[in-house]
């Protein structure tokens, strides 16, 4: 780890944390103020979720929460949530090393002595802390939010916690991934594109499995990894397909390492 | 002491080539040019020593180390002037430097000052801001901050003003003389001969040619354009005369030896104009072709 480049690298993406830390925090705390009035018409919000097709229902996990509880209407809330995560750390996941190879400042710290190892540790540790500050301000407005606009329903802070914390591991996963498909690929050209792609790739494909039903395609996506509804409804998690996520995100890093050190750093064209 | 050995290195880019086979040393405080057109593989070269890509084949060793393997240890004593310079954009001058300078152990600041204001830099502007010959200044001071033992310079002059070029190539100088081997690239043939003791030219990822410069500039070829009435071909049959023309009353030819031959003969004749002038690079590679 090189102090100097993952101060650098947190520096550069502080701005990027505090757009996406204000948006989830307003997301949260305004999708949730409307919980009171969706719990007072909950007979009537239910008969409507039952006049919505099945397969839509099923596509937004529509069937297996009910939102008149405090926990099934965030659980609801959470997906979006885990969509904009699962969005911010492909971003950063993608843009970790290929940005300094698109912007053609990569030659400039590679020519300093610090190895391989060491650039792509600290860069990745910076970013992790970059999350992590999101993660502060997603757990801090959940708990604002909750408590603000309960009311008298009561929830199991257990399961809550849960909840908030697997967004560590389920954005290691996209950071992970992102940055693997980043270094498998000649040249990212632009980081948006491919971490919109991963991170709603993996939510179709999360929703796409509920319609189908049968086919198996949930085993790849965090977003049946950590299905919100199933954490809510169990109270657990569904431990056989975490430690499926874990396994895909070590190996992706495993990868990485791998294939950064043997990288041949693309010259100015 | 060799301070760069290179040995049989080649380097393909999948099916492209980089170089093939590449051999050469840069002994301890020698000013090595490294010339050849744009696509013979001058900034491949730098790149592999710099283990910024990996060899195909072959080696090389700087400090005596093996780059592939002792890359980082290399690298504390190396400046590099990459070509094109692109920084973290929305940095300042200033901060890009420390930046650059926390790689490298002790306090940098004075002599970042010094080299700032010798390039006449401005050190609080952003790099944004900065036009091509301001941010290959950035450059400059970026790769020499950290007073290393081997610089790397790859096409440094593209982007400077004439003034610049000669405090920057007085700045080398004293580089130099204190003690620093500078492997020098570039395509111009003229500032290579200003400032290399030894030059190695590169020719589609083949070293063409390694040569002391003055044995480069002795068999160097002029070439001269005569026009003067009822001018003949056979008015300049001197020996080392080749390659002669005639074209509207003009006669083009290369000439090889002591210039002086070809001054007497034109004093005989009442030329109406005359010129003298270095061959291309292309045109001395074409020599080496011969």
């Amino acid at each position: 780890m090189n102090a100097n480049i993952f101060r650098h690298e947190f520096r550069a993406r502080l701005k990027s944390v505090a757009v996406w830390s204000v948006s989830m925090a307003l997301l949260i705390i305004f999708f949730f103020a409307l919980f009171p009035a969706f719990a007072d018409q909950a007979e009537l919000m239910n008969e409507m979720m039952a006049n919505f097709p099945a397969e839509m229902r099923a596509a937004f996990n529509l069937d297996k929460m009910n939102l008149a509880t405090v926990l099934g209407y965030f659980a609801f809330l959470f997906m979006f949530v885990q969509l904009c995560v699962a969005i911010q750390a492909s971003n950063y996941g993608f843009g970790l090393v290929s940005i300094e190879e698109a912007e053609l400042t990569a030659d400039f710290l590679l020519s300093k002595p610090v190895s391989r190892v060491e650039v792509l540790s600290s860069k990745f540790l910076a970013a992790l802390s970059s999350l992590g500050i999101t993660d502060l301000v997603i757990w801090a407005s959940s708990f604002i939010a909750i408590i603000s606009f309960r009311g008298q329903r009561d929830y199991e802070p257990r399961t809550l916690l849960l909840l908030l914390f697997s967004i560590v591991i389920f954005q290691l996963f996209f950071l992970s991934v992102g940055l693997v498909i980043s270094l498998l690929v000649k040249r990212v050209r632009s980081v948006t594109p491919y971490g919109l792609g991963l991170g709603f790739g993996a939510y179709v494909l999360s929703a796409f499995s509920g319609v189908l039903g049968d086919v198996k395609l949930e085993l790849l996506t965090p977003f049946k990894h950590f299905d919100a509804a199933a954490i809510v409804t169990n109270s657990a998690y569904d431990m056989p397909l975490v430690l499926l996520n874990v396994g895909i995100t070590v190996i992706a890093l495993a990868a990485s390492t791998w294939l950064y050190l043997r990288r041949d750093i693309p010259a100015v064209s | 002491m060799s301070i760069i050995e290179v040995s049989h290195l080649t380097k393909y880019y999948g099916k492209a080539r980089g170089i093939v086979d590449v051999s050469f040393g840069v002994e301890k405080g020698e000013i090595f040019g490294f010339i050849g057109p744009n696509g013979a593989g001058k900034s491949t070269t730098i790149r592999l020593l710099l283990s910024l890509i990996h060899p195909s084949s072959g080696g090389a060793k700087v400090f005596g180390k093996d780059v592939v393997t002792q890359g980082t240890e290399i690298r504390r004593d190396i400046g590099y002037l990459p070509s094109e310079v692109y920084y973290y954009e929305g940095m300042k001058v200033i901060d890009l430097l420390k930046y650059s300078a926390s790689f490298y152990p002790g306090d940098h600041t004075q002599r970042m000052r010094q080299l700032a204001d010798a390039m006449e830099l401005e050190l609080n502007r952003r790099i944004n801001d900065l036009s091509y010959g301001n941010k290959k200044k950035v450059g400059i001071v970026q790769g020499l901050l950290h007073s290393p033992a081997l610089l790397f310079l790859d096409e440094p002059t593209s982007g400077l003003d004439p003034l610049m070029q000669r405090k920057f190539f007085d700045l080398i100088r004293e580089e130099n003389a204190r003690g620093v081997t500078v492997f020098f690239s570039s395509h111009i043939l003229g500032e290579v001969q200003r400032l290399c003791n030894r030059v190695g030219i590169i020719r589609e990822g083949k070293i063409v040619e390694i040569s002391d410069i003055r044995t480069l500039q002795q068999s160097n070829y002029k070439k001269v354009h005569v026009t003067a009435e009822g001018l003949t071909p056979g008015a300049f049959e001197l020996p080392g005369v080749t390659n002669v023309q005639v074209e509207n009353g003009t006669v083009h030819f290369f000439f090889k030896g002591d210039i002086n031959a070809v001054l007497q003969r034109l004093s005989s004749i009442h030329v109406t104009d005359v010129s003298i002038e270095e061959p291309t690079l292309e045109e001395i590679f074409m020599h080496y072709y011969e």
